[in-house]
């Protein structure tokens, strides 16, 4: 690599700023759907500090993915659009931008992984004419530079034989290969953020263990905030320092990681914790469940939106939604009866 | 009867592989390469591995939905190998299947009716008003309500499907159930809710299980028996708790901690397996594990383990490698 190093953004070296990477205020997302408008997500306000690992955890439909979508701006829009609020992106919001601006955050500022890798490589061109692109448009380079850059990312990423896989298509590699194409892909451009949607989960389990180790030690290494999307809580307390809890389109809970799993404050999140298959000390009879199913976005309940299966649920919450309230420094509880 | 419910003695399945030019058969796929084991009433084996490693074409192999290469295979007394396809038919109202997938294993042309009513349709058990009582009841022992009946599998979430996939596959009142990652498809706050419905039906019916999954946390708590299954193989089997309590291969041993665990107190990423799957055009010599494992010696490399109990662990705690020979 080059002396001067073209690889840092103008303003990314500075990680340990006081501002939010990513501030976002009230937002909604509507979609038409044939049952009409639902807003997959309606209402909801984070941030993201600089280096910062924040896991977004929910069922399928609460909105998670759409979250991470709209910092970016890649809703497919129709039939989805960001119907109110602000997203700041390093200070910016992108909500008002237009594609052309949003194309040189994207890859830049901001990277995206998703889960299907298989999908979001083109199959029709090489992995080094993928990495390459990149940063030709972003950073400029050379097509010499570029491929020395490329190979150094696939390097990084614990790549065996990085020369000759950037001559190589995706089908000759691995889902845990093409995974790790993917976030040199996404830190080739050193953004401040990187958004992971589920980056493990389309994997094999020993190789989800390779990926995650990966992903957090690039994290910390470039001291890069990350939003990490996923339905798995256990993905989250090995890598995350910060959770939110998402059902039904709403934020039902905010926690430092250790405090989410030593004292979960929502009833979802409790029974959620309680519920999910895990490796035990000793066999237990019946697992605990959470009762009924996640309600339809578009036929929601009146009041709370877990009330329906929530066991300690009263006709107050039945008629008023509870807003996310702080109940101890860095806790936030959407809950008339938080435990 | 002491006999176990399902019996499979040195079971494999290959397929060709065809290429070359003239295309013709170059090599046989070894999906599954040699597998015994044995389910007594009652029972749930619980068959753990990662994909590729031959455990949904194990399944199908059982219930005959996959040409058998060679091995015995015996349900409820039949050998199902030999069966002539008449009895075959008849045999098959003993032995049903869930699917993973409960999107693509309902047919969305179907009624939930018309879809848990085939198999009684297929083998003409009862009258019609038979039929339609035994659609009812099914539904309410799955835990969905008799009015859905009429609906169309799109109006259900995953989870409800899948209980529909599970009503259909109690119709005919089977002994053995193959259930294919009946769950890994399924929300988490929903997989337990199956997963206790599968254990409620088979303390009521007394129906044997072979639940596969690449999940050692779902098959903890249902199964009696695991076996861990890779590259064609089972490579360690013990009674479920001796298993979780004291794994001893390296590979049940990496699974075990690649679970990724909800205390963030506990200890960092644990043993982290390097490499992938091996490729069945290029099998590993010796040890089919040898190439990833954290522990292989030398020897690993040029001969293959025989996978049985070491000596000073108990007779039913077996595993595959020569760490313990």
């Amino acid at each position: 690599m080059s002396e001067a190093n073209p690889n840092r953004c103008e303003g990314g070296a500075d990680r340990s700023g006081t501002d939010p990477v990513v501030r976002v205020e009230d937002l909604v997302v509507e979609f038409s759907t044939e049952k009409g408008r639902i807003r997959a997500v309606d209402g909801i306000s984070f941030s993201v500090m600089p280096g910062e690992p924040v896991g977004i955890v929910g069922e399928s439909g609460c909105g998670k993915t759409v979250t991470a979508l709209s910092v970016l701006k890649l809703i497919p829009s129709p039939p989805g659009r960001i119907a109110r609020g602000q997203v700041f992106l390093d200070g910016k919001d992108v909500v008002p931008l237009g594609e052309r601006e949003m194309r040189r955050l994207r890859g830049n500022v901001a990277s995206m992984i998703f889960q299907e890798p298989m999908t979001a490589l083109n199959p029709v061109f090489t992995i080094g004419g993928q990495m390459t692109e990149i940063l030709r448009i972003h950073r400029r380079m050379s097509r010499r530079e570029a491929r020395e850059h490329s190979i150094e990312m696939l390097h990084t990423v614990n790549i065996e034989s990085p020369a000759k896989r950037f001559t190589q298509y995706p089908h000759e590699l691995s889902g845990g290969m093409r995974q790790r194409v993917m976030i040199a892909m996404a830190l080739s451009c050193d953004p401040k953020l990187l958004l992971a949607d589920e980056p493990s989960t389309a994997l094999d389990v020993t190789v989800q263990a390779q990926v995650m180790e990966e992903i957090r030690r690039l994290q910390e290494e470039r001291r890069m905030s990350m939003i990490l999307i996923t339905h798995d809580l256990g993905v989250i307390a090995e890598t995350c320092r910060r959770v939110i809890v998402m059902y039904c389109g709403k934020i039902v809970e905010v926690s430092d990681t250790r405090g989410l799993f030593a004292h979960p404050r929502h009833p979802y999140t409790s029974g959620l914790l309680a519920s999910i298959p895990k490796v035990r000390e000793k066999k237990i009879e019946r697992l605990p469940t959470i009762k009924g199913m996640v309600p339809d976005l578009a036929d929601l309940p009146k009041g709370c939106r877990f009330a329906d299966r929530c066991p300690k649920a009263t006709a107050r919450c039945r008629e008023n939604e509870p807003g996310l309230v702080e109940v101890s420094p860095g806790q936030q509880v959407a809950c008339f009866y938080p435990d | 009867m002491n006999e176990a419910l399902v019996q499979v003695r040195d079971l494999k399945t290959f397929y060709p592989i065809k290429g070359g030019f003239p295309r013709r058969v170059i090599g046989q796929l070894k999906a599954v390469n040699g597998v015994s084991f044995e389910i007594p009433t009652h029972h749930t084996f619980g068959l753990v591995g990662e994909s590729g490693c031959g455990k949904s074409t194990l399944g199908r192999s059982l219930l005959r939905m996959q040409p058998i290469t060679s091995g015995e295979v015996s349900i409820a007394g039949r050998d199902i190998r030999r069966l002539p396809a008449r009895e075959l038919k008849r045999a098959r109202r003993d032995m049903q299947i869930i699917f993973q997938d409960p999107y693509g294993s309902l047919d969305p042309r179907f009624t939930v009716r018309q879809i848990i009513r085939e198999p009684l349709d297929t083998h003409r058990i009862g009258d019609k008003h038979f039929r339609n009582d035994e659609v009812f009841r099914l539904l309410e022992v799955v835990g969905l309500r008799k009015g859905v009946a009429d609906r169309y599998p799109h109006e259900f979430s995953g989870g409800q499907r899948q209980r529909v996939g599970i009503a259909r596959a109690l119709a005919l009142k089977p002994r053995f159930i193959v259930a294919d990652e009946p769950v890994s498809a399924l929300d988490v706050s929903v997989q337990s809710q199956v997963l206790n419905l599968i254990s409620d039906l088979q303390k009521s019916y007394g129906i044997s299980f072979l639940f596969i999954s690449h999940d050692l946390a779902v098959v903890q708590h249902i199964s009696h028996e695991v076996g861990v299954m890779y590259f064609g193989k089972i490579v360690e089997q013990a009674p479920a708790e001796e298993l979780y309590a004291r794994p001893l291969h390296p590979y049940t041993r990496s699974l075990l901690s690649a679970v990724p665990k909800t205390d963030p107190e506990a200890a960092g990423p644990g043993i982290i397996v390097k490499g992938d799957v091996p490729s069945h055009l290029n099998p590993p010599k010796g040890c089919p594990f040898h190439p990833r494992c954290p522990v292989a010696k030398p020897e690993c490399a040029m001969r293959e383990p025989v996978f049985q109990a070491p000596s000073g662990e108990s007779s039913t705690h077996k595993v595959s490698c020569l760490l313990f020979e």
